[in-house]
Parts: C-alpha cells; sequence; structure tokens
C-alpha cells in the first residue's frame, strides 16, 4: 500500500498558512475602523503657526487635492518624516498642510526654522480639538483630501520615501485626473 | 569606528555563512573531502565575526553612542549599564542580530562537539545551519540593520522602552533565542539524515543532546518571561495566552515530543519518519514564533516592532526554509526505512499517543492564535480569540497526556502486559484517587465545580508523581547493593527523567492552587485603611516620591501582617519615565514557598486625601509554577551530564563510519 | 542513492491478539475518527463560546453588535469624557471612533497606557440604555506612534538637549 501521499500533508498544511500570513500582513492589525475615508473632511478654522492674526480653513484648499499632515515638534516619528516632505514639498505636486497639533507655538516655530517648513498654512490646533474631530490618535497621521473636500486617505505613522512614492503620489496624481 | 568594524565584521560573517551553506553540502553530494572539511572553519569564523559584531553593538550601546539609529532610539544616557547592555536585544534589530549571533553560536559548537561524527554528516548538518544564518543575516542587513548611523547625531537618545527596563528583560530574550535557534540543531541533523538518505539510531543519538539542550533554554526563557509578566504588566497573572507567548509555547509543546520521539528513535530504532517530521516542525514553529513577534501579523502586548517589509522578508523565509524542508521530507521520508515493531501496550505506543497528543495540543493553540488573522484575511470580521478558548481546549488534551505519562514511565519497552500494568501501578492508582478526592474537602470546599477542578488537577499532579516513584522503586529493585549504591548505579538520564517529571507535577500543583484559592480585590485606600485578602492584611501607610536614574516614582508603603502580626513592609511603585512618558506600575510582592503577596498601585484618584486604586492578591502556591519549570529545566541537564553521551560517543566513531559504508553502498 | 532503491513499508503497529490485520485496521480507522470528532468538538465548542467579536463605535450605533454577549469595541477615548465614581473604581469614559460615540462603565484598575485621547479596547455588554458595561478594559500601545503624552512627561531638561541636536 502506498501512503506516501500521507507525507505531504504537512507541506500543504504549511502552505494554506503561508497564504493566509501573505494576506495578513497587507493588514493592519494597528488599524481601527476609521470611518471617516470617503467622508468630508471636518471643517475647522484656526489661527496660523507663522501669522498667527490669519485664520486657516478647510475651505480654503476647497478646489484642489491637498494633504493634512498632523505634526508637533515634541514627536520624535514626525523627525524622519519631515525631511521627506520637505523635499516633497519642492516638487510642487500638492499643496501640503501642517495641522500643529498640541504643540507649544515657539517649540514648533523653531522646529520649521531648523528643519524647513514644507507647509503651505500650518494651522495650529493647541489644544487638540481638531485632531479630535479628524480622529487623530497621535502623531505623525496624514490625510489626502481631494478636490470636493473629502478625505480618500488616511497615513497613520511617519510617512517613508516609499509610501510617498508608492502609495501617496500616484493617489494624489489620480485624484487631480478627477 | 566601532559600528562600522562591526558593519564590516557583520558582512564577513555573511560572506562566511553563504560559504558554510553551500560548499560543504555540494562536497557531501559529490563526496569532495576538501569541501566538506571547510564546514568546520567556517562554522567557526562565521561564528568569530558574529561575536566581533555582537560585542561592537554592545559597546556601542554601552558607551552610548548615538550616531547609531538603533542605540539613539533605545537607549539614553541615564539607562543604568545592566539595561544599556540588555537594550543590545531589545529593539528589533538587536534581537535579531543575537538569533544569527546565537545560530553562530550554535553552530560553532556543533563544529567543536562533533569530532566523531562523520564529515559527510558534519558538513551537511553545518551547511544547513549556514543556509539558515545566510538567510538571517541577509534579513538583518537589508531591511534592518543594527548598525544604521542617523544625522545629525542626537545628543540624547530615546530610551529603551520602560516595560524592558528590568532584569526579567535582560535574561529573557537570550534564554528564549537559544532555545529556539538551538532546535535548529535538531532541524540541521534532521534535514542532513534526510539528505544523505541515512535515518538510524545514531542519528537519532547525536541530535538527542543538542535538541534537549536546546529545550532546557527554551523552557527557561518562558519560565522568565512568563515570571516577568507576572510582575511588570501587575495584573498578578502568570499565563495570558498571548500571541507571543503561544509562539513559544508551540515549540516548547513540540519540541518536548521531539525529545520522547527521539529517545524511542536511539532506542528502539522506531518512529523515525515522525521524529524527523517533529524535528522540522519544531525549528519551524521557532521561526514562526519569530515571525510572528517580528512582523507584527498579530498585535499584542510585545508586538513591539511592525514594518511589513521585514515581514515580507520573514515570510519569504519561512517558505524556503520550511517550504524546502518538508518538500525533501515528503520526497525522501519513505526511504527511511522499516521500523522496530512493538505491540499496541508498550511503552513506545504510550510515548507515541503522547507525542500526537502534544501535537494536537500545539495545533489547537496555532489554530486559536491565527484565527483571527484567518477570519481577518476572509474580511469575515475582526475578532479575538481569548484565554477561556485555549483553557477550554489545552486542558481536556492534557488530562490523557498526563495519563499516559504515568503509564509511559512504567511500561515496558515493545510489549507490557495490561495485567502486569495494574499490578505495578494499582498503588500509584489507589493512592491518586483517594488523595485527590480527599483534598478539596480537607481544604474546605464543597462547591461541585470548585471540587471537581482541583481534584482533577491533584490528581494529575498525584498521578505523575506517584507512577515516577513507582518506576524508580522498580529500576532500583534489580540493581544490587545497598540503597545508595543503587541510587548510584542509576544513569543520569533516568534521574533527569525522573527529576522533569516531578516538575510537571509541581507545575500542575501550582497551577491548581493558584486557580482554586487565588484571592483578589482592586479597592480605593486612602492612608491608614486595611484592607484583607487571603487571611493576610494590607495596611496602606502612606505615599510618597522616590527619584529613580530616569524615572521618577511615587512609592506606597504597605504594612502586611498575618493574624495581626506584622510580617514586613512592601513598596509598589507607579514609575513615570522621563522619556517615555507613560506610567509603569511596579507590583510589590512578598514571595515565599507557598504563595506569594501582591499589591500594585492603580492611579492616584486626586481627592486631596492621598487616595489612590490599589489592587492586592493572594497567590497561594505561585511560586511552584515556576518551581516547577525549574525542576524540568534541571531534569533536561540531568540527562545531558549522562555519561554514556561522552562514553558512546568515543565508542562510537569506529562503528558509525562502518555504518555509513554499509548505507552507502545500499 | 537512485530513485529506483527498494521501498520499504513502514509498519507501526504490529498486530495485537488474535485480531485479523484487516479487522484491526478497521479498528485503528474507527479509533482515529473518533479521536479526531473529539478533537474538533472539543475545539468548535471552545470557539463557540469564547471569540469575542470586534466593533466600532459606529457598529453600536447602527445597532450591528450583538445583544445579550460580549463583545469588544475599539476607538479612542474622547478627551475629557473620564469621569470618577466616589468609590474610586468606577470610571465612565467615552469611546468614539470620532463618527460615533459610546459611553463605557468599567469598575476596577484601568491599565497604565489608559489615557485619554488614546486608542482603547473594551470589552463587555451592552445594557438596555445602550451603556456599555465592560469587564476588561486593554489600552493599546505603539512605539512608533507618538503620543502627545509623551511631550508633557519629557523632563524640561531633556528638551533642550533635543533642541540643541536640532540647532547643530
Amino acid at each position: 500500500m502506498n501512503k506516501r501521499w500521507l507525507l505531504l500533508i504537512p507541506l500543504v498544511v504549511f502552505f494554506v498558512l503561508l497564504g493566509f500570513f501573505l494576506v495578513g500582513l497587507d493588514r493592519d492589525p494597528r488599524e481601527l475602523p476609521s470611518t471617516l475615508i470617503g467622508k468630508p473632511a471636518p471643517a475647522f478654522t484656526l489661527p496660523d503657526l507663522n501669522a498667527p492674526e490669519k485664520m486657516v480653513s478647510a475651505q480654503d484648499f476647497h478646489g484642489q487635492v491637498w494633504l493634512l499632515n498632523v505634526w508637533a515638534s515634541w514627536c520624535v516619528s514626525c523627525r524622519a518624516e519631515h525631511a521627506v516632505l520637505v523635499e516633497f514639498a519642492k516638487t510642487n505636486e500638492v499643496t501640503i498642510v501642517g495641522l500643529n497639533y498640541k504643540d507649544k507655538p515657539t517649540d514648533a516655530k523653531t522646529w520649521l526654522r531648523q528643519y524647513g517648513n514644507p507647509y503651505a498654512a500650518s494651522p495650529m490646533d493647541s489644544d487638540g480639538r481638531v485632531g479630535i474631530d479628524y480622529g487623530v490618535y497621535g502623531a505623525p497621521e496624514t490625510f489626502l483630501i481631494d478636490k470636493n473636500g473629502v478625505i480618500q486617505y488616511k497615513q497613520i505613522g511617519p510617512i517613508s520615501e516609499e509610501a510617498l512614492s508608492e502609495t501617496l503620489i500616484p493617489k494624489i496624481r489620480e485624484l487631480k485626473q478627477r | 569606528m566601532i559600528p562600522e568594524i562591526g558593519q564590516f565584521a557583520l558582512i564577513l560573517a555573511t560572506l562566511l555563512m553563504i560559504v558554510q551553506g553551500t560548499l560543504p553540502l555540494v562536497g557531501a553530494s559529490k563526496g569532495i573531502s576538501a569541501w566538506m572539511a571547510l564546514s568546520r572553519r567556517t562554522a567557526q569564523g562565521a561564528f568569530f565575526f558574529m561575536a566581533l559584531a555582537m560585542g561592537c553593538l554592545i559597546y556601542s550601546f554601552i558607551v552610548n553612542d548615538f550616531s547609531v539609529l538603533n542605540v539613539a532610539t533605545n537607549s539614553n544616557t541615564k539607562l543604568p549599564l545592566a539595561y544599556r547592555i540588555a537594550a543590545s536585544w531589545g529593539s528589533h534589530e538587536g534581537s535579531i542580530m543575537i538569533w544569527v549571533f546565537m545560530l553562530g553560536l550554535w553552530s560553532c559548537a556543533v563544529s567543536i562537539f562533533s569530532k566523531h561524527l562523520p564529515e559527510e554528516m558534519v558538513a551537511r548538518v553545518l551547511g544547513v545551519m549556514g543556509l539558515v544564518g545566510t538567510g538571517l543575516l541577509l534579513f538583518l542587513l537589508l531591511t534592518s540593520n543594527p548598525f544604521d548611523r542617523i544625522f545629525p547625531v542626537p545628543i540624547e537618545g530615546r530610551d529603551l522602552n520602560p516595560l524592558l527596563q528590568d532584569p526579567g528583560m535582560v535574561l529573557h530574550p537570550p534564554m528564549l533565542y537559544m532555545g529556539y535557534v538551538g532546535f535548529s540543531v535538531a532541524f540541521a541533523f534532521a534535514v542532513a539524515a534526510l539528505l544523505g538518505g541515512r535515518l538510524d539510531a545514531t542519528w537519532a543519538r547525536w541530535s538527542r543532546p543538542w535538541t534537549t539542550l536546546a529545550w532546557c533554554f527554551l523552557t527557561l526563557g518562558i519560565l522568565i518571561g512568563s515570571w516577568w509578566a507576572y510582575y511588570e504588566l501587575g495584573w498578578g497573572g502568570w499565563w495570558f495566552w498571548d500571541p507571543v507567548e503561544n509562539a513559544s509555547l508551540m515549540p516548547w509543546l513540540v519540541g518536548t515530543a521531539l525529545m520522547h520521539s527521539l529517545a524511542v528513535t536511539e532506542k528502539r530504532g522506531t518512529f523515525k519518519v515522525w521524529t524527523v517530521l517533529l524535528a522540522i516542525c519544531t525549528f519551524s514553529l521557532s521561526l514562526l514564533g519569530t515571525f510572528i513577534v517580528r512582523s507584527g501579523v498579530l498585535t499584542s502586548v510585545h508586538a513591539f516592532a511592525t514594518d511589513p517589509r521585514r515581514g515580507m522578508f520573514i515570510l519569504a523565509l519561512l517558505a524556503l526554509v520550511i517550504g524546502g524542508s518538508l518538500v525533501l521530507f515528503a520526497f525522501r521520508a519513505p526511504r527511511v526505512g522499516a521500523s522496530g515493531k512493538f505491540k499496541l501496550v508498550s511503552r513506545e505506543s504510550a510515548l507515541l499517543a503522547n507525542n500526537l497528543l502534544l501535537t494536537v495540543a500545539c495545533g489547537t493553540v496555532l489554530l486559536g492564535t491565527l484565527y483571527p488573522l484567518f477570519l481577518d484575511a476572509l474580511k469575515l470580521g475582526k475578532i479575538s480569540v481569548g484565554p477561556p478558548y485555549f483553557e477550554a481546549v489545552f486542558v481536556p488534551l492534557m488530562v490523557p497526556t498526563i495519563f499516559l505519562m504515568g503509564v509511559g514511565a512504567v511500561a515496558r519497552w515493545k510489549e507490557a502486559t495490561l495485567p502486569d500494568l495494574w499490578t505495578r501501578l494499582r498503588w500509584a492508582l489507589v493512592v491518586t484517587v483517594i488523595v485527590s478526592v480527599a483534598i478539596p474537602f480537607i481544604l474546605g470546599r464543597t462547591a461541585p465545580t470548585s471540587v471537581a477542578l482541583l481534584a482533577l488537577g491533584f490528581g494529575m499532579a498525584l498521578w505523575v508523581a506517584t507512577s515516577a516513584v513507582v518506576g524508580f522503586l522498580d529500576r532500583i529493585k534489580h540493581v544490587g547493593g545497598s540503597f545508595s549504591e543503587k541510587l548510584a548505579r542509576q544513569p543520569r538520564s533516568f534521574w533527569g527523567m525522573f527529576v522533569a517529571h516531578l516538575g510537571i507535577a509541581v507545575f500542575i500543583v501550582g497551577v491548581t492552587v493558584v486557580k482554586g484559592f487565588e484571592a483578589e480585590r482592586d479597592v480605593k485606600m486612602t492612608p491608614g485603611d486595611t484592607v484583607s485578602v487571603g487571611g493576610y492584611s494590607f495596611r496602606f501607610v502612606g505615599i510618597e516620591d522616590h527619584p529613580g536614574p530616569n524615572y521618577q516614582a511615587s512609592r506606597g508603603t504597605f504594612e502586611l501582617s498575618k493574624d495581626d502580626k506584622v510580617m514586613r513592609n512592601l513598596y509598589p511603585e507607579k514609575r513615570k519615565y522621563f522619556s517615555f512618558g507613560m506610567p509603569m506600575t511596579e507590583a510589590a510582592i512578598d514571595s515565599g514557598v507557598f504563595g506569594d503577596r501582591y499589591v500594585s498601585l492603580g492611579e492616584p484618584l486626586n481627592d486631596g486625601k492621598q487616595s489612590w486604586s490599589v489592587r492586592v492578591y493572594h497567590k497561594p502556591f505561585v511560586t511552584w509554577i515556576w518551581g516547577g519549570c525549574i525542576l524540568m529545566t534541571l531534569g533536561g541537564l540531568l540527562a545531558l551530564s549522562d555519561r554514556r553521551y561522552r562514553v558512546n560517543a568515543r565508542r562510537e566513531a569506529g562503528a558509525v563510519s562502518w555504518t555509513s559504508v554499509k548505507l552507502e553502498k545500499a | 542513492m537512485s530513485a529506483g532503491q527498494e521501498m520499504t513499508q513502514e509498519t507501526t503497529v504490529a498486530s495485537s491478539g488474535g485480531l485479523k490485520p484487516r479487522h484491526k485496521r478497521f479498528l485503528w480507522i474507527i479509533f482515529g475518527l473518533v479521536f479526531i470528532a473529539a478533537i474538533v468538538a472539543l475545539i468548535l465548542n471552545a470557539f463557540g463560546s469564547n471569540i469575542t467579536y470586534f466593533y466600532s463605535p459606529t457598529d453600536v450605533t447602527q445597532d450591528k453588535v450583538p445583544h445579550g454577549r460580549a463583545f469588544r469595541i475599539g476607538g479612542m477615548v474622547e478627551g475629557g469624557s473620564l469621569v470618577r465614581d466616589a468609590d474610586g473604581l468606577t470610571v465612565h469614559f467615552k469611546v468614539t471612533d470620532t463618527a460615533q460615540v459610546v459611553p463605557v462603565v468599567y469598575t476596577g484598575i484601568l491599565p497604565d497606557l489608559f489615557a485619554e485621547n488614546k486608542g482603547v479596547v473594551a470589552q463587555g455588554k451592552l445594557d438596555e440604555h445602550g451603556v456599555f458595561q465592560a469587564t476588561q478594559v486593554l489600552a493599546k500601545h505603539d512605539e512608533n506612534y507618538v503620543a502627545p503624552e509623551v511631550a508633557a512627561a519629557m523632563s524640561a531638561a531633556q528638551k533642550e538637549h533635543v533642541m540643541e541636536t536640532l540647532k547643530q
């Protein structure tokens, strides 16, 4: 009697497992169901960091594709992301708005002086109220908002060069086409 | 400079590993002895460079070289020296680094202690280890370089995660990884045997001590991890069925099966195919454990690193190593040859049944751990599988396992008869049943479920202990001399089994009593208040600030007393680490042979009276859980020190080369 | 070694007693099936009663959640929503996914990482008033993901260090 097929069972079981892992890797276990994607970006009107007498609001960017980047000077991961954003801003691909989250204006200004300022505007969300509207859990987080003011994508954690070139830029270009 | 040396050493180690993983294997299949001879030198060379790289990393941490990204993110000028050293393996990069370092260590050890093995076998074993090592070194260099620089150089580092700033965490990862990686030796022997087409008793004898040693490390590693979770997480639990804990339990279960299966293969020449499969599975599960923790595919309190690119790399590595070896297994295992015969009632079948049960238990743990992933991958919703699932499945499987453990230790090889087993085990059975039924009532329990659980727990523990004693008495009956001479004549391997099995009994007692009698209270306490639990009183004396090297603590003082007699003061802390800002609970534990008194601070209630929420526990016999694990480890070490490994090793050298010649011709 | 080598049959268990081989094989198959059935029953039973589903506050408000059965909700603890009862152990807070909010009650000691405006997972049941009665609260934590509270806790000295670094 030939029982050799029995010996293939472990292999088959393993490949089934492997398949699940492959799918599982694509999924982010940190991700909490976000209900904001596909919904209009919450409105805000906040003073600008560099010109506090001027108010910045979400409405200002209506009609264009823009990024809302949540950052703060206390945020270690933002530092890594910042260099990427500064480079990206030079390409003028898209308007980047920096929501300065729960920060002190002096610290934030020092940060921008030292690291460069990629932001078209930096609304100051000192008490984090707007952050709550946007469901911000921490910094950095970045929202991609389309011409109609609808959130199309949300990046949790720092934007790496890869995330920028492989995910964000293609999405931005696609949204600009629409 | 030093980090560059480390980086360079790592690259050299990789190159040597590539040589170690290729030429000796080719040499072994083509019979080129010069290529085969390379295996030992390259293994030792690779280890030298890996040790150098590890040394450079540790040095960078000791001097706090913040120009190294890994140091900058995991160390801090205020971090004490011991934790700076531990931080070397606290991060993702560091933990992979120590993983490959240990692989180097094990293969170097194999190259030194395998003088008596045929050249071809050594070449294959080291070759397989070289291939595994190459994969992980490439992973390290390409996706997780521990020596990456950062510019501009920060003046201060981010600090080590406070959860890891603990003596238990200094030891836990190295021990665990020694165990995980140690199973690569058994794996390499199994794959080498499949490649060479030679699976016989000598193969089992060679890989046995390595397997036992790896198992000892793993046991110790799990023990330390459990102990750490017990006092550091402040929940007083010792096992959470957390995916990462499960990841270490699975190789342990299958590794335990492997250890016993190897014993049968060596002594009786049976179970060969099964043993090879277990060897492959044990190491595969160790790799899987690394994958689960490091890929962040499952969340848990431990998953500190999440990066899909790394996950892809490890996944590819898993596919190659595990998939490759299973393919080899499927095609080569049929050639393994006939097994020795044995009857239904025999020590072999008891061991085989237990092997199966341990493997099934591992399978259920794997299923429970990955089930949320399966459902999510199939978009059937997000779920979590809690400890009740694992308890509901694991315990029923362990009951027959424990029963057969007692039988297997007493039954004869090849053929045993039921009447004979009955004669020998009846006293053990009678004692077990009477005592385990009596204990719950003596301890004052009358509720049916509570009585049943206690009786079951004590029954299992007593059964293991009494049957071990029966087996012991059986053995010394046939040996001449006085009682002490009889004891002295038993081989260390027997003592090893005896002690390890007693360890299981001690462990079960610990688990049973903690489950049945632990008492817990969450209370609000104002200085001067007293709370009693399990017959002990905790009086909250007060709270004061207490500065630490890199944290600020609120330290509570609790006066522990029993029957109005003050025993001692306990000082639980709530720490706030400067760099992370998150609070950390440091429980204070009064530990004793018969249990722990445990107090941890919740949070200040800001009512102006210095009130705090406080959690107090009485954990009777909890120390037995870890005591049992220590006994198991000791048992493994005793078995390792058996003189036959040294004597046989020498004697075998001649015999083995003859067998290999015979098999070459076959 | 060549592939045409003689194959040897693996015999694990020899015949026991006076049973004919065919009967013996039959017995083994029966035994194996019973064993497998027992394991499967065990697992299904354990899964059936011990799996907890995970829902968002939106699911809760849209009534997509099971009634009378424990489940988990996840979201962020709404800022300023944490209220403690006089007993010091019962806490009330609100979990939000930014679209909807669910009130939660929990009695006991909260985990170290629990804080307002931070991620949280609570396990429990929804009562008839729409309040989530939590039996367990887990705080989420991720090393690479910094929350604002980190800043507040950073000592002034360290902050200066960082600033100096930036100036370099």
